[in-house]
């Protein structure tokens, strides 16, 4: 299949993102305080079980950001050296590895599972006349010729296969974990074996390996289902409840990151400038953000989100897709929650500032002559810099939480994105509805809870290791 | 005390000054009325008839900063900028898109917020200080660990659970309480019970445990040590002293928002249909109601204010040491 690469905004910073990730990977390497505290992360089995769960969901977020757009089928009777002709339509990677679930959509609300729909049609019978029945699904469940009888066998026959299929996948990295421990300790295979098992590693491999053993378990009995049923249920217009939570990954991952992404520069410049410089620059970044900081956080963004939305909606012509503007819109929330959240940072920053200013160090360094610039940089930043790696990893966890409530209020990501909160929404319209179509939210609300959770563990892993209070 | 008050007021007004132009610069600047128009009325009915109408209506049609036309201190005072952000400092808001006066809906409106965001905030604080008090108490125990556990757990669920979930079992499967509505007076706690249950739900994961903390700093004091070298039973030291000192950063993050409880709350209004500020602001940002949000923007900025001097004054009440000068 031929295709034409899109590369949205949020895709470019989100992989900037990790480039700088992988920089301070590679820096922490090369300096012993760093590794010594991130090994104290390492010894954390909650942290680094919370860790394993990040990284998967990281995984899905990354193969959802390389977009492009496939190529059309030639037009009948146009020219062969055409201009190839690329849909409209941008995808993801992702959407190919599970085209199964995206296409395959019904006509309406089904639940996990079924197959039938969750409500009833008037349908002509063969023999004439009409009933009001619900009617097969097109895809759910569509294999078995008498569901009723078969199903239950069907998918327990399908989910063992998929548990077997994990359990032997899971060896794997359980093998070379214990290679790599026995190598480090200088001792036998089993005997390396043994260590992991009893959790006597310097890093807590036990936690991470039962982690992704869970996760490779899940994953795996879905894979083997996902194609046969709607695991999740299908929605109002019928498209795979399981594929809309998979999306919504990387809209969680995008807002909690690229946030705390943009605001950076603001907070740690400003920030660290009114603490170092005092007298009037002080004074001015102050009034800057106590001003900001007046406004309830809430009722800024409202705000703010409401002239975004007049600005996209009388400037079409900016973008080419439905998909870009989309995109640009999830990237203004982003520097949107990102103004309204970086004084709390700023005014942590100016404080640490303020005691270093004075340290020995700083002031031997200024007796020196070193000039402000470099004192900043040398000595000043790389000494506030935990309090802003604590802030990036205690950020998200609410900043994903306050995607939902904001799309919720109307204010969030377009609606035709696909995230929690877009999926939430549309889901609350039909709880008064009897019986209940529960499953679109019980999937959101599950996905949300396993990522905030695993994001807050993490998050205190870090605190603890890093955080010189403690 | 007064003269302190008195000088942090005056400190206050470029802060509101501040948010003023903020606001004025984001409604105004940054879109022309005519885009607002525009989108408004929709593409099929944005005729230029249409946009001057609609920006009449508004009184969006004068000019920005400087009216040239008019006479006198009129060059001033007939302009949007005068009209819409000044005149807010009298606290005159001017009319809703429904033509209703936004201050007389805003007066009509506190008292349902309120009477759902004080018992939340009461109740909060009570449960919230007590659960940390007692995992203190078990501090290096089971019950810690577990109380912690659960306290992750319960801040990692979106609240937008807890209303759904709490709405679908108590007033759906369990019929005890109806699912929204208000009423006035003493009837409304039938309304207010399950909010402001859910409310405190929602909110006691991430306090109990900023409490827990606040408790154990304390709690590794020197004056702690004295006072059970003094032969002080540990529930004596925990509530006549830790908790004494620990006042300090509590109504730091507590006294703040009370003046905010006028506000309201903008889920649980909404989700329980309770005729508050939350759910008039709700309404505002679905309508696009420009200059509800406006002013709900200027009134929370005060009211921020307002507790931040709280904050200041409440601070000498428990701590003698403080002086306001």
């Amino acid at each position: 299949m031929n295709f034409q690469p899109v590369l949205l905004w949020t895709d470019l910073l989100f992989f900037a993102l990790l480039l700088v990730a992988l920089a301070t990977v590679l820096h922490v390497r090369r300096n012993e305080p760093l590794r010594a505290a991130w090994r104290k992360v390492g010894r954390r089995p909650t942290g680094m079980a919370a860790a394993t769960v990040l990284l998967t969901f990281l995984l899905v977020g990354v193969v959802d950001s390389l977009h492009f757009r496939p190529q059309l089928p030639a037009v009948e009777g146009a020219p062969a050296d055409a201009a190839p002709v690329y849909s409209s339509e941008v995808l993801s990677a992702l959407d190919v590895l599970l085209a199964k679930l995206r296409t395959r959509n019904e006509k309406t609300y089904s639940a996990p599972f079924a197959d039938r729909l969750y409500v009833r049609e008037t349908v002509e019978l063969p023999e004439g006349g009409q009933a009001r029945i619900h009617p097969r699904l097109l895809h759910g469940a569509a294999h078995l010729a008498d569901p009723a009888a078969e199903r239950a066998a069907d998918i327990a026959r399908k989910a063992a296969g998929g548990a077997m299929l994990a359990v032997l996948l899971w060896l794997l990295p359980v093998a070379l974990v214990a290679a790599g421990v026995a190598r480090r300790a200088g001792v036998g295979f089993a005997q390396g074996l043994r260590r992991l098992a009893r959790g006597e590693t310097a890093i807590a491999w036990r936690a991470v390996l039962l982690t992704l053993g869970a996760i490779l378990l899940l994953a795996s009995v879905a894979a083997a289902l996902a194609p046969w049923y709607h695991i999740f249920g299908t929605d109002k217009v019928g498209q795979d409840v399981f594929y809309l939570a998979l999306k919504s990954v990387r809209t969680a991952l995008v807002i909690g990151t690229l946030t705390t992404l943009v605001m950076l520069p603001f907070a740690v410049t400003l920030g660290v400038m009114a603490g170092y410089l005092g007298g009037w620059v002080d004074d001015v970044i102050q009034y800057l953000y106590t001003v900001l900081n007046a406004i309830p956080g809430v009722l800024l963004i409202a705000a703010a989100v409401l002239m975004m939305q007049v600005i996209i909606d009388t400037h079409p012509q900016w973008f080419a897709t439905a998909a870009e503007r989309a995109d640009a819109r999830l990237l203004a929330l982003c520097l949107i929650l990102g103004i309204t959240s970086w004084t709390g940072l700023c005014r942590l920053l100016r404080g640490e500032t303020l005691k270093l200013r004075e340290l020995e160090y700083v002031q031997a360094a200024r007796a020196f002559g070193v000039r402000t610039p470099a004192i900043l940089r040398r000595h000043v930043l790389p000494n506030v810099m935990h309090i802003v790696l604590i802030a990036l990893v205690m950020d998200f966890s609410g900043l994903v939480l306050a995607e939902a409530v904001l799309s919720y209020i109307g204010i969030g990501v377009d609606p035709t994105m696909i995230s929690f909160g877009t999926m939430i929404n549309m889901a609350r319209a039909e709880l008064a509805r009897e019986p209940m179509v529960w499953w679109s939210l019980v999937a959101a609300f599950c996905f949300m809870f396993v990522l905030v959770l695993a994001a807050n563990l993490f998050a205190d892993a870090v605190r603890d290791a890093f955080d010189p209070r403690r | 005390m007064f003269a302190y008050v008195l000088r942090r007021l005056i400190y206050a007004v470029p802060i509101l000054i501040g948010v003023n132009l903020l606001t004025f610069v984001l409604f105004f600047v940054v879109n022309s009325p005519d885009d607002m128009a525009r989108m408004h009325l929709g593409a099929r009915h944005a005729s230029a008839e249409g946009i001057e109408r609609w920006k009449a209506e508004r009184g969006y049609d004068k000019p920005t900063f400087w009216n040239a036309q008019a006479d006198g201190a009129g060059r001033l005072t007939e302009t949007v900028f005068f009209d819409k952000s000044l005149r807010m400092f009298a606290f005159d808001f001017g009319r809703a898109d429904d033509g209703r006066d936004i201050g007389r809906e805003i007066r009509d409106r506190m008292g349902p917020s309120l009477a759902i965001a004080l018992p939340t905030f009461l109740l909060g604080l009570l449960v919230s200080v007590s659960f940390a008090l007692l995992l203190v108490f078990f501090r290096a125990t089971y019950l810690d660990f577990w109380g912690v556990v659960i306290c992750v757990a319960m801040m990692s669920i979106s609240s937008l659970f807890y209303i759904i979930g709490g709405q679908w079992l108590v007033s759906k499967v369990w019929a005890l309480v109806p699912i929204s509505g208000y009423a006035p007076g003493l009837d409304a706690a039938r309304f207010l019970v399950l909010p402001v249950l859910i409310s405190v739900l929602a909110g006691v994961g991430s306090s109990v445990r900023w409490y827990r903390t606040i408790f154990l700093e304390e709690i590794s004091r020197d004056y702690v040590r004295t006072a059970r070298a003094k032969g002080l039973s540990e529930l004596a030291v925990l509530f006549r002293h830790v908790l004494k000192n620990a006042m300090i950063p509590i109504l730091t993050g507590v006294v703040v928002v009370i003046p905010l409880l006028f506000m309201g709350s903008l889920l649980v209004e909404s989700f329980f249909g309770i005729p508050g500020l939350g759910s008039y602001t709700i309404d505002a940002i679905n309508a696009q109601d420009f200059a509800v949000v406006r002013a709900m923007v200027f009134i929370g900025s005060v009211l921020y204010i307002v507790g931040l001097i709280l904050t200041d004054i409440s601070y000498t009440l428990v701590d003698p040491r403080v002086r306001l000068e």
